[in-house]
């Protein structure tokens, strides 16, 4: 298990969360009771199983609804 | 192409301003009807796209969002043929998303300037005994780095070589530059003022006070309150909701007009916002003047306080003793004051240390013969005079001679709480000092302040004894003090003020306070971002400064009030709507969008207020 923490864009509309946490759950190796959006400092956290996904793909789910990706990093639970 | 056109939302939304404002003029001049409806489509399409596309890329993921909302009312205007509607609609969307990014970058500028000022690189010795720069990253524990005068220290560490003084604003919020020399600490994002600094690297990455300090503001301005979690999950299923709502209603009346009106008045928009920018703007506010609030939860309880408890007689008081007051007797008090300090010089006792700080610079003179007298005093000879420095015991034992006024004088001392130093010469009293440990600057008006913004109760408890803490109590006129207590007792103390029906506020330094912070409604440490202390309370002052406590709970009663309004503009704009949808004739769907529009910047625009929070000055009534 590793633990993410994907910076974004600066999120403007609530409604951006919903949208970002689905598309982040639906990614299969995200443990999803782990997703964390953070409106304010447009940041999300999640563990995943590394050998399952990689920090990339979960980062291209991100951006497929839409959203740019900053910076990432990721360090063992 | 999906991103190019999200990019250029803001160009879009301007094209379609100047294409809405050019067809409004032609009609007014010319008249054509051909060029205004021309125009208007084109706006129309142009700035739907980039609101389909998110309402698309939502959709895919199973959400339903106020984009889709838009889109639907949007695409229905221009099947009816409302071109005027469906342009407008667009273009106030569009302009008003423009406008909240904005606004509400302002409102996480205070947190966004604290995390600009964290350091990027650093000069790190190398194996070739040179200073080269590297990514702050790379500094591991136990490195040496070069810190020059302007640059920033890149991490938490001990000055090993050199002196300098820094700017700690970013840390304290006192811009006040404090001198560093070998052995002091240093903090990651502080600022050398002059001077060059070795430092040995302590805490690096997330682990310096800085990148916590950081951290837990980030996080406190994320963290739901309950009444934010509730509005979350309305928020969900509410825009389905009215999707629904709208299609009943163009299904049972075939009237597209009033459906799609419907769709976007239902749209909720300050309603969702209106809570967090209240607390994202009081939290950076507070973290821009030394105060860590813990999250929004904190700024309701907070601003209901009734009771502060002071966990002991360090955090009023200075914390070590110093000379409260001084009586002379007979003739030369310089000559006896020399004595003093010479005698004193030799000593390490704590008294001593106050005695010698309260004297200053002053000539001292060779003593010998010392002798140390347990539990009373010293007795030397200077200059051939017998010299004695200590307590009524040692006066006692050296026979010297106490008249009633000096007895009266020391017994108000100690009532006081003060230990007192007497000094002798040749069996005369020349000196009578109280020394004790004193009021902090400042703690009067403090508490006043915190009184004047409705606390009823002030309690300190502490575990010195019942003499000192009363004198304490009686010059700062609190409500109770009590002594000898022990952290169990402390604890227990706040859980019957609490079974009382009281709001309790605790501040504490937490070293062994932790339950009693724990405990109250509101734990309020005073720390500088490495204790136990600071993860288990919901404040922080920062830097151990008293004098920011009235300010943090002023910022906490006018953020908690802030929401209120935000929320009372959100649901009230809500009703107003529904009301004039159902009882007026003016209502349609651009004058809609417009309030909608209004009503987010509204809440946004009072949610700022908050960044300009200062405390009135407190004014002659007490």
């Amino acid at each position: 298990m590793m633990t993410a923490t994907i910076e974004l864009e600066s999120l403007t509309c609530p409604s951006c969360m919903q949208k970002i946490e689905a598309a982040v759950k639906s990614v299969s190796g995200v443990a999803a009771d782990t997703v964390q959006v953070l409106f304010n400092s447009s940041k999300v956290k999640l563990n995943f199983d590394e050998n399952r996904v990689s920090l990339e793909d979960i980062e291209k789910a991100i951006t497929r609804v839409g959203y740019e990706v900053q910076k990432s990093r990721a360090k063992p639970v | 192409m999906q991103r190019l056109i999200l990019r250029s939302k803001n160009k879009i939304a301007a094209v379609s301003g100047l294409l809405l404002a050019a067809a409004f003029i032609h009609r007014w001049t010319a008249g054509s009807t051909a060029f205004f409806e021309g125009a208007l489509i084109i706006a129309s399409f142009l700035g739907v796209l980039p609101i389909a596309l998110q309402a698309y890329q939502a959709l895919r993921v199973k959400v339903v969002t106020i984009d889709l909302l838009v889109t639907l009312a949007v695409l229905g205007a221009l099947a009816i043929k409302n071109f005027e509607e469906s342009a407008i609609v667009t273009f106030l969307f569009l302009f008003g998303a423009y406008l909240e990014q904005r606004t509400l970058q302002k409102t996480r500028s205070a947190i966004k300037e604290l995390v600009e000022m964290a350091p990027e690189t650093a000069l790190k010795l190398g194996e070739d005994g040179e200073f080269a720069e590297v990514d702050v990253e790379e500094v591991e524990v136990g490195d040496i780095l070069l810190v020059k005068t302007g640059a920033k220290v890149p991490v938490d560490g001990t000055v090993v070589a050199g002196e300098g003084s820094v700017n700690e604003a970013s840390i304290t919020g006192e811009s006040l530059p404090v001198a560093k020399e070998k052995g002091s600490t240093v903090y990651a994002g502080t600022i050398l003022d002059n001077g060059t600094l070795h430092i040995a690297a302590e805490r690096v990455g997330e682990d310096t006070t800085f990148s916590k300090i950081i951290e837990l503001v980030e996080e406190a301005q994320d963290s739901k309150s309950a009444a934010e979690r509730f509005i979350d999950r309305f928020a969900r299923y509410y825009t389905p909701a009215v999707l629904a709502v709208g299609l009943v209603v163009w299904l049972l009346s075939r009237n597209v007009e009033l459906a799609i009106t419907v769709l976007v008045l239902g749209c909720p928009g300050a309603l969702v916002i209106g809570v967090p920018v209240s607390n994202v703007a009081g939290i950076g506010s507070g973290a821009r003047h030394g105060v860590l609030f813990k999250g929004s939860e904190v700024m309701g309880d907070f601003s209901r306080v009734d009771t502060v408890v002071f966990d002991k007689t360090g955090t009023l008081t200075v914390g070590s003793p110093s000379v409260a007051e001084v009586e002379y007797y007979g003739e030369d008090r310089v000559e006896a004051l020399r004595y003093l300090a010479s005698v004193e010089r030799e000593s390490d006792h704590p008294l001593a240390k106050a005695v010698l700080t309260a004297i200053g610079e002053v000539e001292t003179y060779p003593v010998a013969n010392t002798e140390v007298v347990k539990g009373a005093g010293v007795v030397a000879s200077v200059h051939g005079r017998r010299v004695a420095v200590g307590n009524a015991a040692l006066m006692e034992r050296e026979q010297v001679k106490l008249s009633p006024t000096v007895k009266a004088q020391a017994a108000k001392l100690e009532q006081q709480g003060n230990s007192l130093v007497l000094t002798a010469v040749d069996g005369e009293l020349k000196i009578l000092m109280g020394v004790r440990d004193q009021i902090r600057p400042g703690v009067g008006a403090v508490l006043a302040r915190l009184r004047r913004l409705g606390v009823k109760s002030l309690i300190m408890l502490s575990g010195d004894n019942q003499g000192t803490v009363d004198a304490v109590s009686r010059e700062l006129g609190l409500t109770a003090a009590h002594g000898n207590m022990l952290p169990e007792d402390k604890a227990q103390y706040i859980k019957t003020l609490i079974g009382q029906g009281h709001t309790v506020a605790f501040v504490g330094d937490g070293v062994n306070d932790s339950p009693s912070l724990a405990l109250a409604h509101v734990g309020i440490a005073m720390g500088g971002g490495t204790d136990v202390a600071v993860e288990t309370s919901d404040v922080v002052l920062i830097n151990s400064n008293l004098e920011r406590l009235p300010h943090a709970l002023g910022l906490a009663k006018a953020t908690a009030q802030n929401m209120k309004q935000n929320i009372f503009i959100a649901v009230g704009v809500v009703l107003v709507l529904l009301a004039s949808l159902l009882f007026s004739e003016w209502m349609s769907m651009s004058i809609g969008m417009l309030v909608h529009e209004g009503s987010i910047l509204a809440v946004i625009l009072n949610g700022m207020r908050l960044l300009r929070f200062r405390l009135p000055r407190l004014t002659g009534r007490a």
